[in-house]
């Protein structure tokens, strides 16, 4: 996988397109999955990984899957952190050890991770809120690995996984959303205390333990056991388009009650993005909320949605550096960024984001 | 399993228990930190939790707060990890720990998802014998160990077993 050429793409699921996707960022499944014979990953030695990754990468290459293999073995800590960023791969498996990698699929929608906390952990995601197609999409997949591989199962108990939080469907159905009004007004804290209630979780933008950065939060299930596949999107998917109805509710009323203030916010946090030569991540992120925001209300009209998605992605320190080719202290970061932001959103107004 | 706040090791699972409605409950994992946090007077959140709520410390991995339990000895024939490894690292050792640990396993899942039996997909062909399966675990648990003991004449003869189930597999 050519690792340098990737931060001059990005990832379908940031198009910024889709159903109610000016709220709904993407749309995300991921099924735990281990082979029947051998330990769990962390009870496993290093001969065993390599040979659960030869077979996991084999029964991929017989599936005829149309994926991409990237060792981490030897892979460098910007080139793993870059993976992170783009939502490839997880904390745990950039920071893991031994045999492990990652199989990633044309235009980012789909990654198999090899040898994380279980053998196999799949992953389809798709711009918007498209939860019953990333399904399809997912069991298919699923299936045609099946059809290769023993998976640890059980007829009570479903798949078995090395954590029993994930025991049974092993799956984990979740939206990512951009909630800038009910941050802005607090409710967005009443909002998780109902979530919580019906055992669903929400994380930030880079998943269990980050900051809500850039007013993004993923919502997901935390039950596997006992409800269908199914049954489980269901929960999510009804509980989601209520979550949208507030945070529009919030908005008229913010833009209905300050509307200037709202105006001066959204284009103050523009022109600061158009003219700064230093800018930390986390108060880019910050503008980007505002200045996302600001285009869906109609409130900047020279900016495509899908360059602010990007640039959340794009600003991320290993991205900036890569980009830069080269290592950077913060310092030099926050200049680089600066400069980066400025190049984009003075090339990209009017047009489409860059050509994959 | 994490921390749902942070990424430390969660080693709290607490079920809020709803006291306006009988038979609603939340579960949630925390390290010592949140799972404190989360336990404290309502008054130092911004808007107070039912007051009332139960809450329950399920498998603490910390060993300050915990007991130590009988079944902290047991071990799978397996995998050999014992009930007190999974305990402190909230990961099994292979999928047989399911049945190894299963009298303890059961009230904690039963806890984390409010059921214990499985409903959804399943795997379409039937699966292969999964005592085969779990024999080839425990024959590379002891080849780890005859060639950790240096016994390279059990570790050639647990080599040709382990192949010629591979090959029944159809590996």
């Amino acid at each position: 996988m050519n690792l340098d050429a990737l931060t001059r793409t990005s990832g379908e699921w940031l198009r910024g397109t889709g159903p109610e996707s000016d709220i709904v960022i993407c749309s995300r499944i991921r099924l735990a999955r281990n082979l029947a014979d051998f330990p769990f990953t962390s009870r496993a030695s290093d001969p065993e990984k390599l040979e659960i990754e030869r077979v996991c990468r084999s029964a991929m290459d017989k599936a005829g899957l149309d994926l991409e293999y990237q060792s981490l073995v030897d892979l460098g800590l910007l080139d793993r952190q870059l993976l992170v960023e783009r939502q490839l791969i997880s904390r745990e498996l950039s920071g893991g050890d031994g045999p492990r990698g990652v199989a990633v699929g044309p235009r980012e929608n789909m990654s198999i991770m090899v040898n994380e906390e279980d053998h196999l952990r799949i992953q389809v995601m798709n711009s918007g809120f498209s939860l019953p197609e990333v399904w399809e999409q997912i069991n298919a997949l699923d299936d045609r690995l099946e059809e290769q591989l023993h998976f640890a199962f059980n007829p009570q108990l479903g798949y078995l996984t090395s954590c029993p939080t994930n025991v049974g469907t092993g799956i984990r159905v979740g939206v990512m959303l951009h909630l800038p009004a009910l941050a802005n007004t607090k409710q967005i804290e009443k909002v998780f205390r109902a979530l919580h209630k019906i055992n669903l979780a929400v994380r930030g933008l880079y998943g269990e333990g980050t900051q809500a950065d850039g007013d993004f939060y993923q919502i997901s299930n935390q039950q596997t056991l006992g409800k269908s596949e199914r049954e489980l999107i269901r929960n999510l998917s009804d509980v989601v388009p209520q979550i949208i109805s507030y945070e529009r509710q919030a908005r008229q009323e913010w833009i209905a009650q300050r509307r200037q203030h709202l105006h001066d916010q959204v284009s103050r946090a523009y022109g600061v993005l158009k003219t700064a030569h230093t800018i930390s991540s986390s108060e880019t992120m910050h503008l980007l909320s505002s200045v996302r925001m600001g285009i869906n209300l109609g409130l900047i009209d020279d900016l495509e949605i899908r360059t602010v998605n990007e640039l959340f992605i794009h600003t991320q320190p290993a991205h900036l550096q890569k980009i830069q080719g080269e290592e950077l202290e913060v310092d030099e970061r926050n200049i680089a960024r600066a400069g980066y932001i400025r190049r984009r959103l003075t090339a990209d107004r009017h047009e489409e984001g860059p050509a994959d | 399993m994490k921390c749902q706040k942070c990424s430390k090791p969660a080693t709290y699972h607490i079920t809020d228990l709803d006291p306006e409605v009988p038979g609603k409950f939340a579960v949630f994992h925390f390290c010592d930190e949140h799972a404190l946090q989360h336990l404290a007077p309502a008054a130092s959140k911004p808007d107070s939790l039912p007051v009332g709520q139960l809450a329950k410390d399920l498998v603490s991995g910390s060993s300050a707060s915990r007991e130590p339990s009988p079944a902290d000895s047991l071990s799978c024939p397996n995998c050999q990890i014992s009930f007190a490894e999974f305990r402190s690292t909230g990961r099994l050792g292979c999928p047989y720990d399911y049945e190894a640990f299963r009298d303890e396993l059961m009230p904690l899942l039963e806890n984390i998802h409010g059921e214990v039996r499985h409903s959804g997909k399943a795997p379409k062909r039937a699966p292969r014998t999964s005592r085969q399966q779990n024999t080839l675990i425990r024959l590379r648990n002891d080849l780890k160990r005859a060639i950790a003991a240096e016994d390279y004449e059990a570790a050639a003869k647990l080599r040709d077993e382990i192949k010629s189930l591979e090959q029944e597999q159809g590996r």
